[in-house]
């Protein structure tokens, strides 16, 4: 293992900013710690770093139990939320200070750091001074200089936190492609989930302190362990129904339920379960479209029901432009599977398929 | 340079955008007062010390210099700022560091200390001294009987010039380095470095403007200081007279040529005015050059 946590906890006075968490990562991994913000992730990284002492639980980094190792034996890199690169000092001096300090050899030195900007594409900057970079170049900078010493282990905290959203694209298919080349341990804060699961192999979901999941992106996405990892992570829908005999009801929706129970119930389906088309025949409930969000190849859509409910659609672009759908055009739309939800951090029950048979009308068949 | 952006005095820099709005009468009208402000207040005094230093000519000028009292005089101002200005600067350095980096109970209380000796009026440190450390004071039979002089004496002054001037550099590093924040020197420890190296690599350099342009300011203080110095020195020519104490006692004697001596001897606090100014202009220069420099070689390779 490259770094394991032994239910870990930290406190700050009266705030307990994490606890008990457990989880190990695997040689080589690529890692994202995801969660909301305030949910401990940062204290995580920096327990792991060694910026930060463990309340209880143990650190293990390569085997070894670092909580007795000072930060500067523990050979991990670092980059800050804010890169905190050293602002009285070049490019190429902020690279080679780690190599300074453990004494390499001038030659090697130049030698590292050549090979370092020619990774992270920093060619020609060597010269210049942080404040006249640009946020990508920065960044990429801060990754170099963590680098530069070999560290056994990554750690990244909000690595694109800080960038537009256009570097932030490219920063990420950075990240991947350094991570395939170098291929060392890497472990990423970040509170966007579509970043976690396009970067990551393994996705380690922090909420309040406490660990909610972890696995590959698909099982976070396909399985998540309770409600509030789903809908932290697919955006969940949620309703509040009300059941009467066998039928959740919200809106004009119906959903058939296998509680004999009467009263209020949630219903959770996923944006990609809502069927949509623009033959308003074809599916049972009708529904404009108020807004489309476009986030890099996929589309958000909400959906506004006749009662004024608001339920959230994802779809490729492709899908979008061959159903020819745009803000404002009237849709008819289904849920092909939902779930009903019990407590928010109870396990989840599981999804029923449901399809709703349209009545014949007089126009089939001719 | 977060030193530089603080202290926008620089006219260049300084260029506000609504100054084109106002009319110009008021443009003009506030720059003469101004610079008239400036010229009858600080130019003209500084001219006329130089023009009444000259006023026997030349010769009379290094002569008056030269004379025994004067020249200890200089001597000891030298002595008492070179182990008060760098004790400050320990201070100061130490203090701001504390301040800056670490959440401690007490820290409101120790910035307000730090500031003390600016509040309080230097003739009354000076007393508070003598309080202690004089013959009638609350140690002075201990200190006579161990036979250690301190009022009247090289460590009074050295005291009390040494608490005029604390304020100086750790005012200049407070800020600076809580602009700074923490991030560098972490970044540092987790690339290897121990506390030593960072602070020799990371904290030092990047609040070194602060700490240069303090110790200039302390040093100018650390010379020029009178009230609290004069409480405790007893001005003893030859022994306990600093330059500006030589300076007071030539200007009220009887004859003239003192008084021409007098100024004199001020012309030297002057120009160590003047000289700080300088070094103050040239380091401001030195650090955009540096940020210029660096510039130009990205407009090169771009
Ligand atoms: N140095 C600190 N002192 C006190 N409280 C802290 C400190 N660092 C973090 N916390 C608290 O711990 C909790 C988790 O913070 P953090 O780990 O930064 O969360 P995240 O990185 O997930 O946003 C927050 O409630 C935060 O206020
Ligand atoms: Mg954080």
């Amino acid at each position: 293992m490259s770094i394991e946590l032994r239910n870990v906890a930290k406190q700050f006075g009266a705030v307990i900013a994490v606890r008990g968490v457990s989880f190990s990562i695997g040689h080589g991994e690529l890692v994202a710690l995801l969660g909301p913000s305030g949910g401990g992730k940062t204290t995580v990284l920096r327990m792991i770093a060694g910026l930060e002492m463990p309340s209880s639980g143990d650190i293990f980094i390569q085997n070894q139990r670092v909580n007795d190792v000072s930060v500067r034996h523990r050979n991990i890199g670092f980059v800050f939320q804010s890169y905190a690169l050293f602002k009285t000092m070049t490019v190429f001096k902020n690279i080679a200070f780690g190599l300074k300090i453990k004494k390499w050899a001038k030659s090697d030195i130049d030698f590292r750091v050549a090979e370092l900007m020619n990774l992270l594409e920093l060619n020609g900057l060597e010269k210049r001074y942080p404040h006249q970079l640009s946020g990508g170049q920065r960044q990429r900078v801060a990754i170099a200089r963590a680098l530069a010493s070999k560290p056994s282990v990554l750690l990244l905290d909000e690595p694109f936190g800080a960038v537009d959203a256009k570097i932030r694209q490219e920063l990420r298919e950075w990240l991947v492609r350094l991570h395939h080349d170098l291929n060392v341990t890497t472990l990423f804060v970040t509170h966007d989930q579509e970043e976690a699961m396009e970067v990551a192999d393994r996705i380690v979901i922090i909420a309040k302190g406490t660990l909610e999941q972890i696995g590959t992106p698909r099982e976070v996405y396909e399985q998540p362990s309770n409600e509030y990892v789903a809908r932290f992570i697919g955006v969940m829908n949620v309703l509040e129904a009300n059941v009467t005999s066998g039928i959740a009801r919200v809106g004009e929706m119906e959903f058939p339920t296998s509680s004999a129970l009467d009263g209020p119930a949630r219903i959770g389906f996923r944006p990609y379960d809502v069927q949509v088309s623009t033959d308003l025949a074809c599916y049972r409930y009708r529904a404009v479209i108020k807004h489309t969000f476009f986030l890099g190849i996929m589309l958000r859509l909400e959906l506004e029901m006749n009662s004024g409910l608001v339920i959230r659609t994802r779809m490729t672009k492709e899908e979008y432009s061959q159903l020819g759908l745009d803000d404002g055009k009237e849709v008819s739309l289904q849920i092909r599977k939902y779930r009903v939800l019990a407590s928010q951090s109870g396990p989840l029950s599981s999804e029923v398929a449901y399809t709703y048979q349209m009545p014949p009308t007089i126009a089939e068949g001719i | 340079m977060a030193g530089l952006t603080t202290r926008p005095l620089r006219g260049d820099t300084a260029k506000s955008q609504r100054g084109s709005e106002e009319t110009p009468f008021i443009k003009w009208l506030l720059i003469c007062i101004a610079l008239g402000f400036v010229g009858v207040f600080l130019v003209l005094p500084l001219i006329n010390v130089f023009y009444q230093a000259f006023h026997n000519g030349i010769g009379f000028y290094f002569e008056s210099l030269r004379e025994p009292d004067t020249l200890s005089a200089i001597q000891l101002t030298l002595v008492i700022t070179l182990i008060a200005v760098p004790m400050n600067a320990f201070f100061g350095m130490a203090a701001a560091w504390a301040v800056a980096k670490f959440e401690f109970r007490g820290k409101a209380l120790l910035i307000t200390l730090i500031d003390l000796p600016f509040a309080v009026s230097p003739v009354v440190a000076g007393l508070v001294f003598v309080v202690w450390f004089g013959r009638q004071g609350f140690l002075g039979n201990w200190l006579d009987a161990h036979d250690i002089h301190i009022i009247f004496a090289l460590p009074g002054m050295l005291l009390a010039t040494t608490f005029v001037t604390v304020p100086f550099v750790a005012r200049e590093l407070i800020p600076l380095m809580q602009a700074n924040g923490t991030d560098q020197e972490q970044a540092a420890l987790t690339l290897g470095a121990n506390g030593w190296q960072t602070f020799w690599y990371v904290t030092l350099p990047s609040s070194k403007w602060g700490l240069i342009y303090g110790i200039i300011l302390c040093n100018a203080r650390a010379m020029g200081e009178f009230g609290a110095v004069s409480v405790v020195s007893g001005a003893i020519a030859g022994q306990t007279e600093t330059i500006p104490l030589r300076v007071d006692k030539l200007f009220h004697s009887a004859t003239s040529a003192a008084g021409v001596a007098s100024f004199a001897v001020a012309s030297l606090l002057a120009l160590l005015a003047l000289l700080t100014l300088v070094i103050k202009s040239y380091l401001e220069w030195r650090t955009e050059r540096a940020y210029a420099l660096a510039q130009r070689s990205e407009s090169n390779s771009a």
